[in-house]
């Protein structure tokens, strides 16, 4: 099972990733084989059998509701590329999006 | 032209839950902190940290979802919202997507003195991103963003309604009850000003009675009820005015300007988000058995509609009082409290609706902030039914109370404001009042029975409104009758 060019464009835009025509080809490769071996598992008859997102089958792993001590503000900070003052800096951003859309 | 058309409204509310620590870690999710001070290598998403899940949070979700009377899943998990931001640390959010807590909910809203039925489509979970701030004076012009990391993690409930609303007065009802059902059930703070209450409309237009839906428009960064109201009618009357010009409303997402009071495009539909939603694999199945669902609908808070209906029901208040009373927290539970001394409900709903809440727009605070406690109240009430003042002294000293937080019954006694019932007393001021008024008592005689209440204001005058009325009523036509 291959992955077009146009879907590896796709993936790559997707992925904030700026590839040029060679690299592009490469990646196309690369996907397309992943993709057939991972879709061996499609073979397998999995008639009645719940859908499976990990291995583990433990249910209900939580914690109460304790707050914790948290990192000071320098180990938060300590490997931001930038930062002003409290905050870390990132470059502007032109579209009013995020905010937990 | 309105007139022709109908507003077809959708709204989707993200709160912040009221938890000690945030949905995956344990930091703390107090408002105001110092930025920068409340993260971990969690809610940082540094690499290899992981995920646990608050088992509170995922409590007052399922609070929240029964109490907007939806189904609960049995079974449920987390998803991975994937997108670039920079208030997004893992650049995915971790939310849920086909298997959400709560569906198929409904609330009644007050629409016109009608119940009217808003459905709810969704109820979920999910953690919030990060505070961005833009140095500059607006987003177009700032330079840079700077980013607070408190706030990413806390947990956040989406709530989806249909498109059942059709006007920005019935949207602005929904929130508002929507508002109401989340503060009685203790889950949410809901301050839209500190922005853990949020919301987006979507809005299309139709011509009236049509079965179809116009073409739909995302509205976002609104921030307050009225900015719900003013945006839904600005926008619904641009669409509206697009489409009877013959034009065609594009599939878009618009952003409120609140200063300009207008909205403007912020993204098309061919820049819409591709979130490549897939199960959390940080995160296990959650299994939420029936009879934890029972119990926790057990111990759920009282709803305000339930509330308002025990008030009519125990007190005989007029519906309308009731609601208005049980829709807020703050006023129901100085109700209940004041109702508690004083056993009076119809007496305390008239003081709060009336002098309370007029007193609360004037000055502008919460209930909570003012000087005024039931006690006070309760005392104020007790001094006008054991006819210690009359209502209108009453009201007199109402504003002080409030104010200074001063007892009513201080007061009274300082400024000499005690009622006169004693019948010894008020004779010889009645007697001095017909003394001097020869004409209106003459008037009384001939007939003109308005005279009563001329000498009535006249024994007022003489004791600064202190004479019990009844009673001052009560002797001054006995001794105007021996007089006959």
């Amino acid at each position: 099972m291959g992955v077009s060019k146009e879907e590896t464009a796709r993936i790559a835009e997707l992925a904030r990733l700026s590839l040029d025509e060679a690299e592009l080809a490469r990646a196309q490769g690369d996907l397309s084989e992943i993709v057939s071996y991972v879709n061996k598992i499609a073979d397998l008859n999995t008639d009645g059998v719940a859908p499976t997102v990990q291995p583990c089958t433990v249910s209900n792993a939580w914690r109460e509701d304790v707050a914790l001590p948290s990192l000071s503000r320098e180990e938060a900070l300590a490997n931001a590329p930038d930062r002003q003052g409290e905050f870390l800096r990132v470059p502007s951003i032109i579209q009013g999006e995020g905010d937990g859309e | 032209m309105m007139q022709d058309y109908e507003v077809v409204v959708g709204i989707e509310v993200h709160v912040e839950l009221a938890t000690e620590s945030k949905v995956f870690c344990g930091c703390r999710t107090a408002f105001g902190a110092e930025p920068n001070t409340q993260t971990c290598p969690v809610c940082l998403g540094m690499p290899g940290a992981l995920p646990v899940l608050n088992r509170r949070a995922l409590e007052y979700a399922i609070r929240t979802a029964l109490a907007l009377n939806c189904s609960i899943a049995d079974r449920t998990k987390f998803d991975r919202k994937n997108y670039f931001y920079p208030d997004l640390p893992k650049g995915y959010q971790i939310s849920q997507y086909d298997l959400p807590i709560g569906s198929n909910g409904y609330i009644y809203v007050d629409v016109e003195g009608e119940a009217k039925r808003i459905r709810i489509k969704r109820v979920h979970l999910e953690e919030e991103t990060a505070k961005l701030m833009h140095a500059g004076d607006d987003i177009i012009s700032a330079t840079h963003s700077l980013l607070d990391f408190n706030r990413a993690g806390i947990p956040l409930v989406e709530i989806v309604s249909e498109a059942d609303m059709r006007s920005a007065d019935e949207a602005r009802a929904y929130l508002s009850k929507l508002r109401s059902i989340l503060l009685a059930m203790g889950v949410s703070d809901c301050k839209m000003e500190e922005g853990s209450m949020r919301c987006e409309a979507n809005i299309s237009v139709m011509p009236r009675g049509s079965k179809e839906f116009g073409t739909l428009v995302e509205l976002k960064n609104i921030a307050s009820f009225r900015a719900v109201h003013r945006a839904i009618q600005y926008e619904a009357a641009r669409q509206i005015e697009v489409v009877s010009s013959g034009g065609a409303v594009a599939r878009e997402t618009r952003h409120w300007d609140d200063a300009r009071g207008e909205t403007a495009f912020m993204r098309g539909k061919e820049e819409a988000h591709d979130y490549r939603y897939f199960p959390d694999p940080d995160l296990g199945p959650i299994v939420i058995e029936k009879p934890w669902v029972d119990r926790i609908g057990d111990e759920m808070p009282e709803l305000p509609d339930a509330k308002g209906e025990r008030y009519m029901r125990e007190w005989d208040l007029p519906k309308y009082d009731a609601s208005q009373i049980a829709d807020s927290r703050d006023l129901s539970e100085f109700f209940e409290k004041t109702c508690a001394i004083v056993g009076d409900g119809r007496e305390v709903a008239k003081w709060i609706l009336g002098e309370v809440l007029a007193s609360l727009n004037a000055t502008g605070i919460e209930l909570s902030e003012s000087k005024l406690t039931p006690e006070l109240l309760a005392e104020l009430i007790e001094l006008v039914q054991t006819g210690k003042i009359s209502g209108k002294i009453a009201k007199s000293v109402f504003e002080e109370v409030f104010n200074e937080g001063k007892r009513p019954g201080d007061i009274v006694r300082n400024r000499g404001l005690l009622q006169i019932s004693d019948v010894g007393e008020l004779v010889s001021i009645v007697e001095k009042v017909i003394d001097a008024n020869p004409g209106p008592v003459a008037d009384y005689h001939a007939g003109k029975t308005r005279a009563l209440g001329f000498l009535v204001g006249q024994v007022m005058k003489e004791t600064r409104g202190r004479a019990n009325p009844q009673e001052t009523n009560r002797i001054l036509k006995e001794e105007l009758d021996r007089r006959a």
